[in-house]
């Protein structure tokens, strides 16, 4: 069963499997149902962070050096416990900027340098490769030890061509495994959905196999851990080795792997990808923040009895980092080894996909499409898809990052063992901490003091652990290991500065971390940051402030269509009709982007291309520049006021224009006031010259006439004494109706019975009418009609209505007939007369002041002897009923066919 | 004898010029508005007419307007009567071909010198 043939079988079908994860998984995330929306698969694809190096590696530190490779785990602990604060800026940033790995977070937020960038790019090239290549080792001697055993597992490259060496084949298995699933999609930052749900499948996998191994050695070939401790307490060597002091570098060695591996733990490539660039719900933190560091716990919770019982038993020299393989087959066994080679499998699997899928996006982003569009900008613009070239890119540099990995598994990969290898890795992660962190917390720092303190740390990264690697390998001379470069003893790789008695790791971050954040500090003070820099430095201080959510604003000028064209030679043609399909601008190309498009097609092409180049290209359409940071800060400012003050403002304008046109109205009503009191006037005027003219002529008759005969010095005294009674009326009427409209007619409303006074009223006109020769007929349906009013203004109305009917009454037998009757709550109060009527227009207009003196006068012409009327009767009457709650109006009359007109007035209350 | 017609609406106006009138020697003919004022123009003409400008129906510068039209009574002696004493209605009534203007309340004397002057000027 151990058999090279089953063995590749299982690993293949084990990678098979992967990938129909990884293709349900995108599949999923097409449908829009994604997998990874949870915070569980979120945890489990952070366990990326355990490898080959913890799966095999962990038992082997446990049995070098004691329980100080807990500390590789104590560090993602307390970053874990620090996610809400920190992890969670991280995550808010990256996905503002739509970050796509840590390069291009560096980058974004010294102003997107591409130099800076590259820079990271470069550094996490060369760091990172160690650790990929520890993986390719781990793969392959779990593979030899597999198939060897019991022979000793000697897969040393020796003098042989490097395709007889299996770990060029498995690096180039994993590149097209990697390609296939891991170039599909264009843009990064859309996320590589089924890459993390077979990551999350994975953790599972390698957790599954370490416990099985575990339970197996504790319990089966020993009787529980009881057993296994009792036989350990009685090894002086074992208790020595396991004991807190075998940790290298005593208590600076504690604290120093501690902080490398916290800071590792954010600046890994492949970490930062699954913790800030793959997350896709900043609330899935949470549970990842307690769940990841239960998952460290629980699978190393057999480490150190594995280590210990791989110590106990005799194996001969059989290497600490394979215990976990050798024990299950010290036992005989089959399928146990099978399966924890498919752990280790998994394990080394997860890291070099994830941390390739990131360094190629890094290389491609950061390193080659910047010098692309830099050099060949112009060809590049000409090429018609340039979507294609992007994926090209990145799969060649899949295959580059893994053929470099696999050039220095075989150049140095024997003289280091799997720990050492992964912490020489987590060291030159580490240097990009200072650049991140520091970035994100104080805005003053910039891009030269980003660059120059990472060039620095880098360096002595370099000196104090990476070319000690190759003197130990023979590729170098040693020599400089134990006297300094140039014999300088100050110089020794290993006790810089003459610093001794601490542990490499510690040493070397030490000294890298002291120039690193030194440098960056120390130049950040005296240089200046570009306008950009600045604003991309409040962006990312800042960016836990709600305000903050615009990454760019643009104030050039381009078109729709040039957008489009760029877009579209980038992403391709359905992505940029998605990115620009739902902005509600018009359809037409030749139309002015807004700015928010602008934005968004910045963004949309950072994701894909990294913010450095994105601005590059956006740069080569937009015409003008984006807002420097004193614009956006002010914009920021003054916004919020300036909304609520345009608010206010527009308030007032809306209530000056009320206002204004409620002057506007008033103004017209008081200009026809003033017309209608003009007229009013005038109307006055002539109707109190007339009695007048009469009065004054015959005055002056009877003053000049001395003889004028008794009887006609008789008739003219009286037309004067009658045109002055009539003046008199006339003024009265005119005073009423100034009162009724001044509203100060003065009422005294009293309960009264409107039959008892419609009869007093009759009586007043009786004898009158009677004179001439008009027939009057009372109909009233009631004995008592109580009502509230001011008894002599409603005799007044009653007896003006008895008068006015008279007076239209048919000349030649003029009738007149009153209604009183009840109408639901109301008392309604009718006088209609035999006359020509009044015609439905001329209704209203009876009741308009001196109307009526025209009819009046033609009719009483010709009926003389009857008193003229002043035509403000009605309009008084009308006045005083409304004042009295009732109304008048006219209507046809029900008996007599001539004019009717009706007073009605509510019942009084009980 | 001189013949004036007097065209009002209100019976006692009427009264006291027609009396006036009478008193200084003159024939008097009443008419109560326009139309019957024109009809009795038609009828017998008169040689001098004094016209109120409020008439019930057709106003006295309408019947004033039609006589002026009428190259008959182009040349009649017309006075207006107007309770309205603005400037603007002395205007209108002047620039219509009115003889003379005269606001009510009046003097009775001024008036019948009006008239006196108007008849011997056209005589």
């Amino acid at each position: 069963m151990r058999t090279d043939p089953v063995v590749l079988t299982v690993a293949f079908g084990y990678l098979a499997l992967l990938f129909v994860i990884a293709a349900w998984g995108d599949r999923r995330a097409e449908q829009g149902r994604s997998v990874i929306g949870s915070p569980t698969v979120y945890a489990l694809s952070i366990a990326v962070y355990c490898t080959a190096w913890t799966f095999y590696g962990s038992v082997g530190r446990a049995a070098e050096s004691g329980p100080s490779f807990l500390l590789i785990y104590l560090g993602p602990t307390l970053a874990m416990l620090m996610a809400p604060f920190m992890i969670r800026k991280m995550v808010r940033i990256a996905s503002t900027q739509r970050i796509t790995s840590i390069a291009d977070f560096i980058s974004a937020r010294y102003g997107k340098s591409s130099s800076l960038g590259a820079l990271v790019a470069l550094i996490a090239l060369i760091g990172i490769t160690p650790y990929i290549a520890l993986q390719l080792k781990a793969i392959t001697l779990s593979h030899a030890v597999l198939v060897n055993y019991p022979e000793a597992a000697d897969f040393r490259l020796a003098d042989e061509s490097f395709w007889v060496d299996k770990s060029f084949w498995v690096a180039l298995v994993l590149a097209v495994f990697i390609i296939l699933f891991g170039t599909r999609h264009l843009d990064a930052s859309e996320r590589h959905e089924g890459m993390v749900a077979a990551i999350a499948f994975e953790s599972l996998v390698k957790l599954v196999a370490f416990l099985t191994v575990g339970v197996f050695v504790v319990f089966v070939l020993f009787n529980g851990p009881m057993d296994l401790f009792s036989q350990v307490a009685e090894s002086p060597r074992l208790v020595g080795a396991l004991g807190l002091d075998a940790v290298p570098g005593g208590a600076t060695g504690w604290v120093g792997t501690l902080v490398l591996a916290f800071l590792a733990f954010l600046t890994l490539p492949r970490q930062f990808q699954v913790l800030v660039v793959e997350n896709v719900d900043e609330r899935h933190l949470r549970r990842a923040s307690w769940l990841f560091p239960l998952y460290l716990v629980a699978i190393n919770l057999f480490v150190i009895p594995i280590a210990m019982a791989g110590m106990l038993l005799p194996f001969g020299n059989s290497d600490p980092d394979s215990f976990v393989l050798t024990l299950p087959l010290s036992a005989g066994l089959e399928g146990i080894p099978l399966l924890v080679f498919i752990g280790g499998l998994s394990a080394a699997t997860g890291m070099v996909i994830v941390e390739t899928i990131a360094l190629s996006t890094m290389v491609s982003n950061q390193l080659v499409m910047p010098l692309l569009l830099r050099s060949k900008r112009l060809q590049l613009s000409s090429q018609g898809e340039l979507a294609g070239w992007l994926l090209g890119i990145r799969r060649v540099a899949i295959v580059l990052i893994l053929l470099l990995g696999y050039l220095y598994h075989a150049l140095i990969g024997d003289s280091y063992s799997l720990v050492t290898i992964g912490l020489v890795s987590f060291a030159a992660a580490a240097q990009f901490a200072p650049a991140l962190l520091i970035g994100m917390y104080w805005r003053g720092a910039t891009r030269v003091g980003a660059s120059l303190g990472l060039i620095a740390g880098f360096l002595i990264w370099v000196y104090t652990l990476l070319l000690p690697g190759f003197a130990q390998s023979g590729w170098l001379d040693p020599d400089f290991l134990e006297r300094g470069l140039w014999g300088v003893g100050w110089l020794r790789p290993y006790a810089l500065f003459g610093l001794e008695g601490w542990d490499i790791y510690s040493h070397s971050l030490l000294w890298s971390m002291l120039a690193n954040v030194g440098i960056l500090v120390g130049v950040s003070l005296f240089t200046r940051q570009s306008p950009l820099e600045q604003t991309q430095a409040a962006l990312f201080t800042n960016a836990m402030n709600p305000g903050l959510q615009h990454t760019s604003l643009w104030r050039g000028q381009t078109t729709r269509g040039e957008l489009q064209s760029l877009l579209s030679r980038y992403l391709g043609a359905n992505a940029t009709a998605r990115i620009l399909a739902d902005q509600k601008s018009s359809r037409d190309n030749s139309d002015p982007a807004p700015p928010a498009m602008i934005a968004r097609a910045e963004q949309a092409l950072s994701g894909a291309l990294g913010s450095a180049s994105a601005r590059v290209l956006i740069n080569s359409v937009v015409r003008g520049e984006a807002l420097d940071l004193e614009s956006i800060l002010s914009i920021l400012d003054t916004t919020s006021q300036t909304l609520e003050y345009n608010r206010r403002l527009e308030q007032k304008s809306n209530e000056l224009a009320k206002i204004g046109e409620e002057l506007r109205t008033a103004n017209e009503r008081l200009r026809e006031l003033d017309r209608l009191k003009d007229e009013f006037v005038a109307m006055v005027s002539h109707e109190l010259r007339t009695p007048l003219t009469s009065i004054r002529a015959f005055a002056e008759i009877l003053r000049d006439g001395k003889d004028l005969p008794e009887d006609k010095r008789i008739h003219f005294l009286e037309v004067v004494v009658l045109e002055s009674q009539r003046l008199s009326r006339l003024i009265e009427e005119i005073l009423d109706l100034a009162r009724l409209e001044s509203g100060r007619l003065t009422l005294t409303p009293q309960k009264l019975d409107l039959v008892s006074l419609t009869r007093h009223s009759v009586d007043a006109v009786h004898r009158l009418q009677e004179d001439r020769g008009v027939t009057l007929q009372l109909d009233i349906d009631m004995d008592e009609a109580p009502v509230i009013g001011d008894p002599d203004r409603l005799e007044q109305v009653i007896i003006n209505l008895l008068d006015n009917a008279g007076k239209f009454a048919d000349d030649d037998d003029p009738k007149v007939r009153l209604h009183l009757t009840r109408h639901k709550e109301h008392f309604r109060l009718s006088v209609e007369d035999n006359g020509p009527g009044i015609a439905a227009e001329e209704r209203e207009r009876v009741f308009e002041k001196f109307h009526q003196i025209k009819r009046l006068s033609s009719s009483a012409g010709k009926a003389k002897g009857r008193p003229r009327g002043s035509g403000l009767g009605l309009p008084i009457s009308r006045g005083i009923v409304a004042h009295l709650g009732g109304r008048l109006w006219v209507e046809d009359a029900p008996q007599l066919e001539g004019a009717c007109l009706v007073m009605e007035l509510p019942q009084a209350p009980e | 004898m001189a013949k004036v017609l007097v065209v009002d609406d209100e019976p006692n106006i009427v009264l006291s010029i027609e009396f006036l009138m009478q008193q200084a020697g003159f024939d008097v003919a009443t008419a109560e508005d326009g139309e019957s004022a024109l009809q009795s123009v038609a009828e017998t003409p008169p040689d001098l007419i004094l016209l109120d400008i409020s008439l019930p129906g057709i106003s006295g510068f309408d019947v004033l307007e039609q006589l002026r039209g009428d190259p008959q009574h182009a040349r009649l002696p017309i006075i207006m009567l107007t309770a309205h004493g603005r400037e603007v209605e002395r205007e209108k009534g002047l620039a219509l071909g009115a003889d003379d203007y005269v606001t009510k309340p009046f003097s009775t004397q001024a008036l019948v010198e009006k008239v006196k002057a108007l008849l011997s000027e056209d005589a």
